[in-house]
């Protein structure tokens, strides 16, 4: 199952076409440009790109052209807007770096060719539309000259461009269209400053801020002539709060400013003079001006009442008149408005129809027309955080009789429609409800647990603070929840979703317990700021409870242990090295103090080269006496050498991983032992120099260190030096190996090297007698301080792609064989059989070792384009794959994220525990049949030539 | 920094949905509608060049963008150690995602091991006591007593009716 996103839409242009299907083209947070059918919301084409390559402005030029600029104003390309090719690409350099402006004038002409005005890099360029040409560019190097606002009158050759010096003089630059020739430059000083934003209220008037942000500047520079006006804040708006800012806002005539509490419109007059128009304390959302006739603006405003918004289109020239007026019931899960793009469209009886894009706080997009929410896109969804998976809920065998009542009248009311469909009666409803009616009630789709564990819930956190339920059967979101711990408050300022964590997973005696799941919270960007944590119920993603913290999260360590509820332990360890015991009940404390010896846990400082081991000591002293709180001690660390190594990569086992058994029995039935320790860590290091781009280093200066680190003894078990080789290292660590996939310099190619840990101390264990006889060593003493008797084999392979994901998938038993998930720089992922990261591969195996099922050895990996899991489909900007065991052990769920989702079940060894969906089971019936049809005849004849026989 | 600027290819389809990668995502690049597409400034250097285009296995491209001549780009595939003359990217292979389905055939059981079974035993149920019956009587009474005085159970004994004459 694959959906399509595009993630949180920063800007949209409306395409104007008469003709055609009606278009609307975003440019999303996630670096995505696409075209949305305006009908459906579906995706015409979409195009994601380059990470550095960040989307700064979006128009339609000639009403067939799509332009971008880009990456901080230095690209601008046009794509063709029916199908999305891209038509040229042109680079656009300066001298500093500036605000960016795109402009597309529909009436400037250029022989035939329309010209777009771009200003970026402190050089204003004037572009070809249908090449990508630079007509003419002018520089404004003065130095500390800032732009503003770039001003391109409507019916004249003439360019505005203005902006600030030295941040107390207002400058402005009169430029000829035509040519890019400087025809007036004027200035004039304020001894005030200036601060924040400018608004366009007209053509050749702009509004800003002073310093303080309590004066409002009307500058105009009508002729070429710079004349102001300045009125305090006060004078408008008797009990204002707090220094105030512009709404950035183009409609002309008016301009909102906002201040802590209050939001206020205000109208120019003629000659800089202003009027309040609307003061407002709701939450509001102002969208561009439109232009609807030749002199007549129309933008649309958005107010937040409880359960509902209020939509209302005005002119802009007369603010008491509403065009329209419309209440639509919104869904509080979206949260508030975030953006309003407003559209018109000619109605039948020659009347003007508006209708709105709305970006909700949750990212999702919905379009507004006629009091309806005509479609919605869940867009949060492509910009997702953390998953984690749920149980669904037991099917239950009693069912109340009103129940079945009603299911059985479901029940004739479906056959009836099935019947007519099969009749070829039914209407076009009649069809679509037999499909959805199909579907819901398909196995794959139910909302029960399955015997094969093939139907989940996939817990999802998204930046947008949203947690989302999706069915694995058929991707639908069960249920979504915005996060009021992850909302915006004065105790937490910008919270950041950081993880989510299975709370609290229901078997055996508490099964009454719906499963919940921690999602941990930070208020804002720095390690040190304080935690909120929030349980959500997994079945009905109500919030149970949320908790402020007093303490910052730095790490968060789910313990093996879980109460009589069953929830889990969990260890948060804050930015002074304490650790906080959750949940906070005297049970979950008894069996913490019984484990107290038992816990260790590693930290990784990347930018000082230093991992460290923690144990616990003691309960917290000082401060604030805590049951719950503990003070904890170092145990050990290992430093890596900052000038020849930089941490780049750390890789542990996944907690829930099983592992099947611990021999392996090789080929002349000899046994390893695999070396098993959930305590082991895979650290990759390069060398400084290396950790840049491809190609930034020669290979001489280039070199990459693995480790394998021990994390409850300190001690390095394995260490590993691949010279010329640089990052970035992707790896996996599953049962006994790990997989890490890095960029070979000298031959200029990835390379992937697995590295098996083998356990020696344990070999002698073979003989049966000895351990009959109890002459074994298993119950020797094992010491921290005594080397573990450890051997490794690896071996490297070239593989053709960059990666951006690797996985491993995981089984119930772990009996079935190991694919790994290799998340390619195409978007899509390829399963390749861990039996090519073999290390015991070589170019002629012998016969016993090819019985085992070892492959020769080749230099390459092979690329098997059956083995795309994503087949012909791509996940467009991937960022993670997730595995998670089914019930039944041969089968695995793979669930992929980037800007698209992706699921599917792999079955790495094939289905040998269960029959595949396209095993025919008429062939089957057909052969019981033809067999007890056999039967019989064959009895009859035997019967009759027996008769015959007693006859002769 | 040089600027780098390369031939495409024209593939047969559409081209809209092909990316151009340089250094395994640095700066990704799309096509043009005649198959050109360009990096802007690249510093001099080694670097990777890939496609990401569904349907197609393209070799990641060596190139080398020379400091001393400015615009001079060598380029060589590094699947296959090729070196190109100019920086013309072709697909290596195409590539099928799905797997044919084996049509049902009646061929296919036939040949299955379990098909072969019952193959022989639809042969030896109905042909043998055909071949049984071809037999001169006398021959095979002879062959009947024969087997009786080595007390082995004749094939005929063992068919229905076949015993009991």
């Amino acid at each position: 199952r694959h959906q399509q996103y595009i993630g949180k839409v920063k800007q949209a242009v409306f395409s104007s076409q008469r003709a055609g299907r009606k278009r609307v083209v975003v440019s999303t947070e996630e670096n995505v440009i696409a075209s949305l059918d305006l009908r459906h919301g579906e995706i015409f084409w979409r195009h994601l790109l380059g990470a550095d390559d960040v989307i700064d402005g979006i128009d339609i030029g000639l009403g067939k052209y799509v332009i971008t600029l880009s990456s901080g104003g230095s690209i601008l390309r046009s794509w063709n807007l029916p199908d999305g090719q891209m038509v040229w690409e042109s680079s656009l350099q300066g001298p500093k770096h500036s605000k960016l402006f795109l402009l597309v004038p529909t009436n400037l002409k250029f022989d035939k060719d329309n010209v777009l005005v771009v200003f970026s890099n402190g050089r204003l360029h004037a572009i070809s539309c249908i090449d990508g040409e630079v007509l003419w560019k002018k520089d404004f190097e003065a130095e500390s000259f800032e732009v503003q606002q770039v001003i391109q009158p409507p019916g004249s050759d003439l360019i505005y461009v203005v902006g600030f010096a030295a941040s107390y003089q207002f400058e402005m630059y009169q430029i000829n269209a035509k040519n890019g020739e400087l025809l007036k430059h004027e200035s004039a000083s304020f001894s005030s400053g200036f601060s924040g934003e400018v608004s366009l209220v007209s053509t050749e008037t702009v509004v800003a801020l002073d310093s303080t942000g309590s004066i409002l500047l009307t500058i105009s520079f009508q002729d070429g002539k710079i004349s102001s006006q300045q009125t305090p804040i006060s004078n408008l708006v008797e009990d204002s709060l707090g220094p105030a800012v512009i709404i950035p806002s183009s409609v002309s005539g008016i301009f909102a400013i906002k201040t802590d509490a209050v939001a206020v419109f205000i109208r120019v007059m003629g000659e800089g003079k202003l009027e309040v128009v609307e003061k407002t304390t709701h939450e509001i959302a102002v969208s561009d001006a439109l232009s609807i006739s030749e002199d007549q603006q129309a933008f649309a405003l958005i107010q937040h009442a409880s359960s509902e918004i209020h939509l209302t289109v005005k002119l802009a020239h007369d603010w008491d008149g509403n065009l329209l007026k419309e209440s639509v019931k919104m869904d509080w899960q979206r949260g508030l408005v975030h953006k309003v793009f407003i559209n018109n469209y000619i109605r039948t009886d020659r009347s003007y129809g508006f209708r709105v894009l709305i970006v909700m706080e949750d990212h999702s997009l919905l379009l507004l027309q006629q009091g309806e929410i005509v479609w919605s896109r869940e867009d949060g969804l492509a910009s997702i955080i953390d998953v984690t998976t749920s149980e669904l809920p037991v099917e239950r065998n009693g069912v109340s009789v009103a129940k079945v009542e009603h299911n059985l009248f479901e029940w004739l009311k479906g056959h009836m429609l099935k019947l007519k469909g099969t009749l070829m009666l039914a209407s076009p409803e009649d069809m679509a409800a037999i499909q959805s009616m199909r579907l819901k009630s398909s196995e794959k789709s139910k909302m029960t647990r399955d015997h094969n564990g093939f139907r989940k819930l996939l817990i999802v956190l998204t930046r947008a603070g949203k947690l989302f339920a999706l069915h694995t059967g058929d991707g639908r979101i069960v249920w979504s929840h915005l996060l009021w711990s992850l909302h915006k408050s004065e105790a937490c300022q910008s919270p950041i979703g950081l993880n989510l964590y299975q709370w609290q997973v229901p078997h055996h005696h508490a099964m009454d317990e719906n499963p919940s799941v921690l999602v941990v919270t930070r208020c804002g960007p720095s390690s040190d700021t304080p935690g909120v944590l929030s349980f959500v119920d997994t079945y009905t993603g109500k919030e149970l409870s949320s908790l402020s913290l007093d303490h910052a999260v730095v790490q968060v360590i789910p313990l093996p242990y879980t109460d009589s509820t069953e929830q889990r332990l969990h260890l948060l360890i804050n930015a002074d090295k304490h650790a906080h015991l959750y949940p906070k009940t005297s049970e979950a404390l008894s069996i913490f103090k019984r484990e107290f010896l038992n816990i260790y846990w590693y930290s990784v400082e990347d930018q000082n080269g230093i991992i460290k081991g923690h144990a616990l000591k003691c309960k917290c002293t000082g401060e604030v006496a805590d049951e719950f709180c503990f003070d904890t001690r170092d145990l050990w660390s290992v430093v890596f050498p900052s000038e020849s190594e930089k941490i780049v990569a750390t890789v542990t086992r996944k907690l829930n991983e099983v592992v099947h058994t611990q021999a392996k029995v090789v080929a002349d039935q000899d046994v390893m032992y695999k070396y098993i320790s959930r305590n082991l860590l895979f650290v990759a290091t390069v060398a400084p120099k290396g950790s840049g781009e491809i190609g930034s280093v020669t290979p001489e200066e280039s070199w990459l260190v693995a480790y394998l680190i021990d994390t409850v003894t300190g001690r390095i078990l394995h260490r590993v030096t691949h010279h010329g080789s640089q990052g970035p290292v992707h790896a996996v660590f599953s049962e006994n190996w790990v997989v890490y996939h890095y960029f070979n310099l000298r031959a200029h190619r990835y390379e992937m090297s697995v590295i098996e840990i083998y356990d020696q101390s344990r070999a002698d264990n073979k003989d049966v007698w000895k351990l009959v006889l109890g002459k074994h060593n298993l119950t020797s003493p094992t010491s921290l301080f005594s080397r573990p008797e450890v051997i490794t084999k690896s071996q490297s392979y070239f593989f053709t792609h960059s990666l951006k994901a690797i996985a491993v998938t995981s089984t119930a038993k772990g009996i079935t064989s190991k694919q790994l998930l290799l998340g390619t720089i195409g978007d899509q992922v390829l399963a390749l059989d861990k039996r090519f990261l073999d290390p015991r591969r070589t170019v002629n195996p012998t016969q016993a070792e090819k019985e085992e099922g070892i492959i020769p050895l080749t230099d390459s990996l092979p690329i098997i384009p059956q083995s795309y899991v994503t087949h012909a489909l791509r996940v467009e900007g991937l960022r993670g794959i997730i595995t998670v065991p089914a019930k039944l052990e041969s089968t695995t769920l793979v669930f992929a994220h980037g800007v698209d989702l992706f699921f599917t079940q792999l079955a790495p060894s094939r289905t040998y525990d269960s029959l595949t969906e396209d095993f025919s089971y008429a062939l089957l019936l057909i052969t019981i049949v033809a067999l007890v049809a056999a039967i019989f005849v064959t009895w009859r004849l035997s019967e009759r030539k027996e008769l015959q026989e007693k006859w002769r | 920094m040089a600027g780098l600027g390369t031939k495409g290819f024209v593939l047969p389809g559409k081209t809209s949905n092909v990316k151009v990668i340089l250094n395994g995502g640095q700066i990704v690049t799309y096509l043009r509608p005649d198959g050109y597409f360009s990096f802007q400034n690249i510093p001099a250097g080694t670097h990777l060049i890939e496609v990401a285009a569904i349907g197609y296995f393209f070799s990641p491209v060596r190139v080398d963008v020379s400091a001393r001549n400015p615009g001079k780009v060598q380029a060589a595939l590094t699947e296959n150690r090729r070196g190109l003359s100019e920086l013309v990217l072709e697909p290596l292979r195409d590539e099928q995602y799905y797997e044919i389905r084996e049509p049902f055939s009646i061929m296919s059981v036939v040949k299955s091991p379990m098909g072969l079974m019952v193959g022989f035993m639809l042969v030896v149920v109905f042909l043998m006591p055909k071949l049984v019956e071809n037999m001169d009587p006398e021959e095979m009474r002879r062959a009947q007593e024969e087997m009786r005085n080595q007390g082995v159970p004749s094939l005929a004994s063992l068919l229905p009716g076949g015993g009991r004459n």
